[in-house]
């Protein structure tokens, strides 16, 4: 079969990707997982964490020789971080840890229960950080008026959550995610919340521009399969919404004619 | 002189650099990236860096995270 449509590529601040499914490098049984996993997935842009050097310990290997920065396109996130100051600092220590590396995701959060982003922290990071050269791609609520505001700051793309990270609830209020989708021009990346590959396609075939997700890969009873289904669906998810559905209609209409029935 | 080490108390000899203190702890050629009192200190300039009293230090890595 001939390839009948071409998709344009995903851009992020100057970046351009071929997969539209982001992933995350936390909660695998080991290094090997991870590994395969983020081949299974065929995910371009990783995300990961930045935390104190265990001293004292021999060094073992480290999560960079699993996702070489020359072949995956890393982002640094901020979880963890509670107030714009530290989220700035984790920044500044992964720009250092990545020779100059200047595309992170921010996250600022309110509490541990709910992992629920801090908008007014998040909003004093980006704009700090947007100001010191950093391309912020950022974690935020679904609120759309939140979302405009990271735009006009800066922010190089808006990733409301589904719903609260790690939770697997899939998306809560899509129509909050169509809102932030309609009225942006960056990418909107569905961040945080994602169950299962009908939650990923959900996404896409809202007209996001791509999803991230750690949690429902790595916690499933098979991650690497999971990473393959979570591939077919963000590819899945995007060419439905780009085909454009069909309209519901309120009563059945046959597939099949009714002119030339044998009981006509 | 004493430091704070990844926010513990460290004794050290007075005068160490940055670039000694991360070798003593087998830390040389990895990929880190270090802070001095919260203001990155570039690893250009570890052999240049010496600590005093009090200095807060944090040495940082990459790990699993979403």
């Amino acid at each position: 079969m001939t390839d009948f449509y071409q998709d344009q590529p995903l851009r992020i601040a100057g970046h351009a990707f071929t997969s539209r499914l982001l992933v995350g490098t936390g909660k695998y049984k080991d290094f090997d997982e991870t590994a395969d996993a983020i081949a299974a997935s065929g995910a371009e842009v990783v995300t990961f964490a930045v935390r104190r050097t265990n001293l004292g310990q021999e060094a073992g290997p480290n999560l960079l020789d699993v996702v070489p920065p020359d072949r995956f396109t890393l982002l640094p996130n901020t979880a963890g971080c509670y107030t714009a100051k530290d989220a700035v600092r984790t920044c500044k220590l992964a720009r250092e840890l990545l020779d100059g590396h200047k595309l992170v995701k921010l996250e600022v959060l309110g509490d541990d229960t709910t992992l629920y982003p801090n908008v007014v922290e998040t909003l004093k990071a980006a704009e700090e950080l947007i100001k010191d050269g950093f391309d912020v791609m950022v974690y935020t609520s679904d609120d759309p008026i939140v979302a405009k505001e990271l735009e006009r700051l800066g922010c190089c793309a808006i990733m409301p959550l589904g719903s609260l990270i790690g939770s697997g609830h899939g998306i809560q209020n899509p129509h909050n995610i169509r809102l932030i989708i309609d009225q942006a021009q960056v990418p909107v990346l569905v961040d945080a919340g994602i169950g299962t590959a009908s939650d990923a396609a959900m996404a896409m075939e809202l007209g996001c521009d791509g999803v991230l997700m750690n949690s429902a890969i790595a916690h499933a009873h098979q991650p690497v399969l999971m990473a393959s289904a979570m591939k077919k669906a963000v590819e899945a998810g995007r060419e439905a919404f780009l085909a454009g559905r069909m309209p519901r209609r309120q009563t059945a209409e046959p597939s099949s004619p009714f002119a030339g029935r044998i009981n006509g | 002189m004493q430091i704070q080490l990844n926010g513990e108390a460290r004794d050290l000899a007075p005068g160490l650099t940055l670039a000694q203190l991360i070798d003593s702890l087998g830390l040389s050629g990895r990929r880190i990236a270090v802070e001095r009192n919260e203001e990155i200190v570039p690893k250009s300039e570890h052999e240049t860096t010496s600590l005093t009293d009090g200095d807060r230090i944090e040495i940082v890595h990459a790990i699993g995270g979403g």
